[in-house]
């Protein structure tokens, strides 16, 4: 207390959370955005409806689902028990598959968007010049879906620094550990320590202003004719 | 001749509402949720009033209060801040009273701790408390945990629910091994200690009746009920003691 030395932890632990979760679903996402764009299964459209419910859900129902999830009786329990832990809530992995999941979304439908405008004839003509289907993916289809990576990422990243129900549920509040800004900035303001509390905000007003700005000027920059 | 008899309808409800039945917003903190409906269903009985309840945790039930939360009784956990809501010109002179002294238990889904200072030094994980700064029965937790000279060698392992009731679905969960819960919440429960008084500061929770509710018949009449034996027989019997 007193100082505003306890300021830093809950920001470098929820930039560090970000910046895993984005990774994470940078690698998770392109398959699957990959296969919703590409797949002409009947059965698409409700992978596609699954991996978008964390749009329309409650963080609520997300909180509470991981919870047991994550638990002593939930597969993250046992995953937790290879390293003799009991469960995996109130732990940094937890929160990263709670973010995980909750940010999903934000990745996967702009990477759909992108690999779909792509269209057949680069990827026919890639062909017609010898590339093999990985070669299509890494030099054709990378490149030009370079633009919904970098909303994506940037989706997600903002959108996990966002996040409050979903950890306020699973997390235990344990700082240095899963104490984000969000809570910390909940913290403050029930604990009537309200300088903290402003300090913060702010500084979470300017973040989120500078997002919607880079998004938009990249928005632009490609939806410009060329 | 609809339009007639809804008129009439709705002018009878109102006449009600404003001769006989009011309504009351209560906050209530979180560790007396169970009592505090239980209360209500009794008091709507006897009265005719009705009311609703909020549920929190202490210290964030007080900052509603002081940004004009409409709530016209605080059933706080404390009796810090029922006082500090008469100074700040929240509460109404003269109305704050001791409703309940509650009690701390450890409590355990998964661990046998009958013997609580036992339990507190065997192998866990995870034990949750409500958050101190706002929830008086963290403060008294961690008090506890002082007073054993247990604290810090735990401090590591303390997960921090975010009011007394988030505590309680911690422990519920599994989550948690343990937690320190307020004793009315785990009434009848097996796995459990109930923290010997001298451990910890008493948690006086008062009540207060708030200037929003000065006018509300409904919330004079409730502070009244508290009062009553038919409360206190309640309330006892939820695991406070009332003096």
């Amino acid at each position: 207390m007193g100082g505003f030395s306890d300021l830093w932890p809950p920001i470098s632990l929820t930039l560090t959370l970000s910046l895993v979760t984005t990774v994470i679903l940078l690698i998770l996402g392109t398959p699957i955005a990959w296969w919703l764009a590409r797949s002409k299964w009947a059965g698409r459209d409700v992978v596609g409806a699954i991996v978008s419910l964390p749009l329309v859900l409650p963080p609520t129902v997300l909180g509470f689902y991981l919870l047991l999830f994550l638990g002593p009786n939930g597969p993250g329990g046992l995953l937790a028990g290879l390293w003799g832990a009991r469960t995996l809530a109130f732990s940094f992995p937890g929160l990263v598959i709670g973010s995980v999941v909750y940010s999903l979304p934000f990745m996967v439908q702009p990477l759909r968007n992108a690999f779909a405008a792509i269209g057949e004839e680069p990827l026919e003509a890639a062909s017609c010049l010898g590339a093999s289907s990985w070669q299509r993916f890494v030099r054709v289809a990378l490149p030009l879906a370079r633009p919904g990576y970098v909303t994506g990422a940037v989706m997600s990243f903002a959108h996990t620094v966002g996040e409050f129900g979903v950890v306020l549920m699973i997390g235990g509040n344990i700082p240095g550990r899963t104490k984000v800004l969000s809570i910390s900035i909940y913290d403050y303001v029930e604990r009537l320590e309200w300088e903290k509390a402003h300090l913060m905000a702010l500084g979470m007003v300017i973040f989120a202003f500078i997002v919607i700005a880079v998004t938009m000027t990249i928005d632009r920059r490609t939806s410009a004719p060329s | 001749m609809k339009r007639l008899v809804l008129g009439g309808l709705m002018a009878g409800l109102a006449f009600v509402g404003s001769a006989h039945a009011e309504t009351a917003g209560v906050a209530v903190a979180a560790n007396f949720t169970a009592v505090a409906e239980q209360l209500a269903e009794a008091f709507k009985v006897e009265t005719g009033h009705e009311l609703t309840l909020s549920f929190g945790a202490t210290g964030q039930l007080y900052t509603q209060v002081t940004q004009g939360a409409p709530f016209d009784v605080f059933l706080s956990a404390d009796d810090e801040r029922p006082t500090r809501a008469v100074e700040e010109g929240f509460g109404v002179e003269g109305t704050v009273f001791t409703y309940a002294i509650g009690a701390l238990a450890l409590y355990s889904t998964a661990l046998d701790v009958s013997n609580g200072e036992e339990a507190l030094k065997g192998d866990f994980s995870h034990i949750a408390i409500a958050d101190p700064e706002t929830a008086p029965y963290g403060r008294a937790a961690i008090e506890t945990l002082t007073a054993l000279g247990l604290y810090d060698g735990l401090s590591a392992r303390v997960v921090t629910g975010e009011n007394i009731t988030q505590t309680l679905q911690f422990v519920e969960s599994g989550n948690a091994e343990l937690g320190f819960v307020a004793a009315s919440q785990v009434v009848g429960k097996s796995s459990q200690w109930l923290v010997p008084e001298e451990l910890h500061e008493p948690i006086r929770q008062d009540a207060v009746l708030l200037t929003h509710g000065e006018t509300n018949e409904a919330a004079k009449a409730f502070i009244d009920y508290l009062k009553s034996p038919a409360a206190t027989a309640v309330i006892e019997a939820a695991g406070y003691v009332v003096e």
